[in-house]
């Protein structure tokens, strides 16, 4: 074959080529290379995100949001709720950047003190869905048989359900008395099902893994398999539709509002404004433009967050990269 | 593109001159191939042989120019016919592929489209390559290639979709697939790897037969020396992107020159069982010359380590008996109704203490729900099991932990057996803080002592499984179970996964720590292979029942059951005669 | 095929069951008289009262009202509505509009998908997959009626390219503009998720041994890559069809549709809560159906399923 290679080592026969080992060098079977710092899924991730514009912008970005909504008189000293008719629909002016809604309102004012609303809502929103899934979702994946069939067949009802429909109906009802946390447990009633769906299919798969089998060979309890081995292995994805589905809870408290089935008019809140403003909109866009454009950018953060947490955290997303 | 071309000046049907390969990462550009070298001619059969890493799997790809993601050629060039393919556009490598150059791949599972029939595949493959016109044509010369394939009623099968195929059939479709057209040469890698043993000795016969036929070159490649040498006239032994040795099969067997490929015939677990066999001696008197370089892999040192201890155990109680023991999982079939499946019928054994005793059986033959049922992982239907003279089945509580002390686990896959967010540390001591055994100081201590047996640096307690590659992981998993000082340790197709070197040294590694703690192994395996060099009795398993038990000598020298032969004849190697 | 269709259809019964209890239950299990509850704070009309105490039969006890509710469903009759219009005959004269606007927006929602996840997948981290990404992006996260307010305001408004109400006429190109806004509302995460089963697709065993069967690229991208991406797509598309009806029902009513979903919208914003009831009913049975007939469609995608025993 490569007799006639010339110079590549030494050849003990007319056709047996034999390399040099100077040239190839072998190194000793499997030698443990600590030359690298340690690592583990949520060391890599960190060490990923640390290097993604993608998440800083986006945390910056909360962060802010975050300190608006908690110290709006930090950012306005203007009362949101002092309007005067007088400046329906005025331009800006002094003092007043973004001029005045059609009740003659302050528009930055009340977009600064509307962002604890949509935050307030999200964020319960999510406690709820996340801890109504995570339950959910580790016991039927974890126990399966019947346990599995009766909570995924529930799942499945509720999830049949838009869950911004099955907002309106609740709200509807709850006409009287409509505030921050009817509107999150209308939202949550039916949202729960797709944080249970992702946590049942990866508890379903951990179980599987044979550090399961190991761990339940030695001896360690039902219970003690589900929380330290299963629950964790299988709370990453968790966490990206956490994220993920924070934004669209912003989203659906402002369509809500928009519709006029969310919080009541003299609250302060972004779809309440848009809301107002709509008829208006071909002789004064901007009323309706900035509240939309603070919505916008709020859920977009949350979405950014949890695009760059899903890359990081699952190593399928990181090769579709 | 015919054998004229009066560009061919060297006559060869293939020639590789110093390609490199290499693959972009965010580090640069990694060279995965470093200068090959190689000359085939036609109606040739050459095997590639190395473990993963080596580089010949991308030496096959880059062949055709269909190397995976950001792989790409980076010198050098792939003469076929006289014309360099490293150079060729895209419509023209069109032209090659399939009609000049065929290919069978290596998983059959995942090679075929699931959603298009297999008429459907077979038939692109004939109109891209021109070999028929017309549908009724196309059709016809389906059903030959599928024939030719060794498909019964190939009329019939065409309708069929992948799923419904077993994967011997598969391949067979996939072989009719790459000779289809007639190629001049067949790149096959690792064709049968993913098969069932006896399966991947009749689809290579037909593969073999088929080339022979049409004097087609064959470019196989394989981590397989034994069956290297056994189905090529030549071979080209590849280390991390390199050819380090490459010639005449039986002479690189019998007069091995570069140390790597030394190592590789010690370790390779066909080619030492065949020793065994043909040495006609009985263990602890083969005389063998090992290069120095290779001590650490050879098989048949291990298997004498084996043997030596297996004196002191004559004649020892039993650790486990097994009487009757059966399985019947009830499995839906639609609807409401269920069937009953009998995965382990009427099994019985039992292995003396300080021995091990190998269950083998191909995929589905129930060994691995027999290792479950010891375990206690699942709960027999009928029968029992006797451990250290206690029954098992009715244990709980306490006395079921007490037990699960003296017998732990060592499973297969080396990447899901160690829990990812637990360093090794922790990893290895969680059964003794499951038993409450010690503070922690002195759990440190153990698992120190523990990293120490396995031969792993004591620092790596502190990092993480997806450090460290598949042997150093195996290593931990049986650190791990060796932790409560077990009696019995229950090793389901714990080496199966391993590169032939890796696989060599952990089962050295088993041999070495049977003699030191005096371990009861179960070893539970495929690979017949591996049974001769390090089991004492086999039992072969078929269908969920026992068809052949006794020592390992006997199941070799003398098998009854045809289906045991059928096995045995499956160990690749038979055909060649080496020195010892 | 035959058993997966029945086994689909079988399964949809707790599904039905259980959403309509749901439905029912939210409205209907609160203390007082659920009619004067429905009403609110309008003073409604005895003669409808009375239609109303009889379609819902509230003098019975609680299981037996859902029952009859559900009776009143699986015959085809979803009641009046606050005005005292039979909601069947409502749903006669919106639906076909409805209907409409859903099929030209999901054909406009493939085509942009399938076409810019497939560019997207093909060239991974290129410029177009990166400008591809910021926009999916940004319309997952742009409030639906956001969107329709922007599409109104710059293309009908001050571009005049579409008119921004459509009103009685739902002729095709007078749909257009809400159609568009209500695919570019739900086509982000179908991009998405083209371009990820495009990539995962692509770098498939079965397409390197198409290639190494002699194919060209112009066959194996259509063949092989993108028929195999269209199925998890596909399944997507059913779980996506609750946005679809959410951004129907605020795209029909500010584009004043005359559809399903402007009804809705109209009886939301009114306060007509018996309307509100019947219509969700309607849409969620409606996205059940759906999802059936996506299930279908996915057997007919996925030789894997068609072929089960």
């Amino acid at each position: 074959m490569s007799s006639e290679t010339p110079g590549a080592g030494t050849t003990r026969s007319a056709n047996h080529y034999v390399a040099d080992v100077e040239e190839t060098p072998i190194a000793s079977i499997d030698a443990v290379d600590l030359d690298e710092k340690p690592s583990n899924l949520w060391i890599d991730a960190w060490r990923d995100l640390r290097h993604r514009p993608m998440f800083w912008i986006s945390s910056i970005l909360i962060l802010f949001i975050v300190f608006v909504a908690i110290f709006p008189t930090v950012f306005t000293q203007v009362d949101p709720r002092a309007c005067d008719l007088a400046f329906s629909n005025a331009g800006p002016a002094a003092g007043h950047p973004l001029g005045y809604t059609k009740q003659g309102c302050d528009i930055y004012s009340r977009i600064v003190h509307g962002a604890s609303t949509s935050l307030s809502v999200g964020i319960i929103v999510i406690l709820l869905t996340t801890i109504a899934g995570v339950v959910f979702g580790a016991l039927a994946g974890f126990f399966g048989g019947f346990v599995d069939t009766v909570l995924s067949r529930a799942g499945d009802i509720f999830f049949s359900i838009p869950y911004i429909l099955a907002a309106v109906v609740i709200m509807s009802v709850f006409s009287e008395n409509r505030n921050i946390l009817v509107i999150a447990l209308a939202i949550g009633a039916f949202a729960w099902p797709s944080t249970a769906r992702v946590l049942r299919s990866e508890v379903l798969r951990v179980k599987n893994a044979d550090f399961v089998m190991a761990a339940q060979a030695t001896g360690l309890s039902r219970m003690g398999i589900l929380f330290k081995h299963v629950l964790p292995n299988s709370i990453a994805p968790v966490i990206v539709v956490t994220t993920l589905s924070l934004g669209a809870a912003i989203t659906a408290e402002a369509t809500l509002s928009f519709l006029g089935v969310g919080l009541p008019g003299q609250t302060m809140s972004w779809g309440n404004d848009i809301s107002q403003a709509q008829r208006d909109l071909r002789t004064d866009p901007q009323v309706l433009i900035y509240p939309s454009i603070a919505l916008t950018t709020t859920v977009l953060s949350f979405i950014l967050l949890g695009e760059s947490l899903r890359d990081a955290l699952d190593p399928k997303a990181r090769a579709l990269r | 593109m015919s054998a004229a071309n009066p560009a061919n000046t060297s006559g060869h049907l293939l020639e590789i001159k110093d390609l490199e390969v290499g693959f972009r990462t965010s580090r640069g550009e990694v060279k995965a191939l470093n200068g090959i070298n190689f000359t085939m001619d036609a109606g040739e059969t050459v095997a590639i042989v190395g473990e993963s890493g080596s580089g010949k799997s991308t030496t096959a790809a880059a062949i055709i120019n269909l190397l995976p993601g950001t792989g790409r050629i980076s010198g050098g060039s792939v003469l076929f016919e006289g014309r360099d393919l490293a150079k060729a556009t895209r419509s023209e490598m069109e032209e090659i592929r399939g009609k000049h150059i065929g290919y069978v791949p290596q998983d059959p599972m995942s090679n075929l489209n699931p959603v298009w029939s297999i008429g459907f595949q077979v038939e692109e493959t004939i109109k891209a390559n021109g070999l028929a016109s017309g549908r009724k044509e196309v059709r016809a010369k389906a059903i030959e290639v599928l024939q030719q394939a060794g498909l019964a009623d190939a009329e019939k099968r065409l309708r069929q979709f992948p799923h419904q195929f077993s994967g011997g059939m598969r391949q067979r479709v996939l072989i009719g697939i790459g000779l289809a057209a007639k190629p001049r040469l067949l790149i096959a890698d690792e064709p049968t790897s993913a098969l069932d043993v006896t399966v991947q000795r009749r689809i290579l016969d037909h593969l073999a037969s088929l080339t022979e036929t049409d004097r087609t070159a064959l470019l196989f490649i394989t981590h397989d020396l034994g069956l290297a040498a056994e189905r090529a006239e030549k071979l080209i032994v590849m280390y991390k992107g390199k050819i380090v040795e490459a010639g005449p099969s039986l002479e690189i067997l019998q007069n091995p020159a570069h140390p790597y490929t030394q190592r590789l015939i010690a370790a390779a677990p066909s080619l030492a069982s065949r020793r065994i066999q043909s040495a006609g001696v009985s263990l602890g008197g083969i005389e063998h010359d090992v290069a120095s370089s290779a001590e650490g892999v050879d098989l048949i040192a291990a298997a004498e380590t084996r043997v030596e201890q297996l004196g002191a155990a004559a004649g020892a109680r039993p650790a486990i008996e097994v009487d009757n023991l059966t399985k019947v999982f009830k499995i839906r079939t639609g609807g409401l109704r269920s069937e009953n499946f009998t995965a382990v019928d009427d099994v019985s054994f039992a292995i003396p203490k300080g021995t091990t005793m190998a269950l083998v059986g191909e995929s589905g033959s129930g060994k691995s729900t027999v290792a479950k049922l010891l375990l206690g992982l699942e709960q027999a239907t009928s029968g029992t099991i006797t451990i250290e003279g206690r029954r098992t089945e009715k244990l709980k509580g306490r006395e079921l932990l007490a037990l699960r002390r003296a017998m732990q686990p060592v499973f297969q896959d080396p990447y899901g057996s160690l829990d990812p967010l637990h360093n090794i540390g922790n990893t290895i001591a969680e059964p003794l803080r499951i038993h409450g055994v010690g503070d922690r100081a002195s759990r440190r201590d153990r698992v120190t002592e523990l990293l120490d047996q396995v031969s792993l640096p004591r620092v790596i307690a502190g990092r993480y499984p997806n450090e460290l590659s598949g042997g150093q992981r195996q290593r931990v998993a049986i650190a791990r179970a060796l932790a409560l000082k077990p009696d019995i340790v229950v090793l389901d197709e714990a080496v199966s996964a391993l590169d032939v070197l890796v696989q060599a040294q952990i089962l050295r590694l088993l041999a070495d720590l049977q003699a030191e703690l005096k371990l009861t192994y179960l070893f539970i395996t495929h690979d017949l292979a591996v049974v001769r060099v390090i089991a004492d009795n086999v039992a072969v398993m078929q269908r969920g029942k026992i068809v052949e038990a006794a020592t390992t000598d006997e199941v070799f020298d003398n098998p009854r059951e045809k289906y045991t032969r059928d096995l045995l004849d499956a160990i690749p190697g038979s055909g060649i005669k080496m020195g010892i | 095929m035959a058993y997966y269709v029945i086994r689909r259809l079988l399964q949809a019964i707790p599904v039905l069951l259980g959403t309509t209890f749901l439905i029912y239950f939210m409205v209907f299990a609160m203390p007082g008289n659920p009619i004067l509850a429905l009403f609110g704070d309008r003073s409604p009309n005895p003669a409808l009262l009375e239609r109303l105490e009889a379609q819902y039969k509230f003098n019975e006890p609680f299981i037996v009202q859902y029952l009859n509710y559900l009776g009143n469903i699986v015959r085809g009759d979803f009641g009046i509505s606050f005005s005292g219009q039979s909601v069947n005959d409502i749903l006669a004269r919106t639906f076909p509009v409805t209907l409409k606007l859903a099929v030209i927006a999901i054909v406009i929602e493939m085509i942009i998908a399938l076409s810019v996840g497939l560019v997207s997948g093909l060239r991974k981290g290129g410029i177009f997959d990166a400008s591809a990404l910021i926009v999916s992006l940004l319309l997952i996260s742009v409030p639906i009626f956001v969107l329709c307010f922007v599409a109104q305001f710059f293309v009908a408004v001050q571009l005049g390219w579409a008119s921004p109400t459509v009103g009685a006429d739902t002729s095709l190109p007078r749909l257009f503009l809400p159609a568009i806004v209500l695919a570019l509302f739900v086509v982000a995460t179908a991009i998405r998720l083209t371009r990820s089963s495009v990539i995962e697709t692509a770098s498939a065993d079965f397409v390197r041994t198409a290639f190494s069967k002699g194919l060209s690229r112009r066959r194996v991208i259509p063949v092989h890559i993108l028929r195999n991406s269209l199925i998890p797509v596909t399944t997507q598309l059913g779980a996506d069809f609750g946005l679809l009806i959410v951004g129907a029902t605020v795209t029909e009513g500010i584009f004043n549709v005359p559809g399903v979903g402007n009804t809705l919208y109209q009886a939301i914003i009114r306060g007509e809560r018996p309307t509100v009831v019947s219509f969700v009913t309607v849409m969620v049975l409606f996205y059940l159906v759906v999802n059936i007939l996506i299930d279908l469609l996915y057997a007919v995608l996925d030789p894997r399923i068609r072929y089960v025993k």
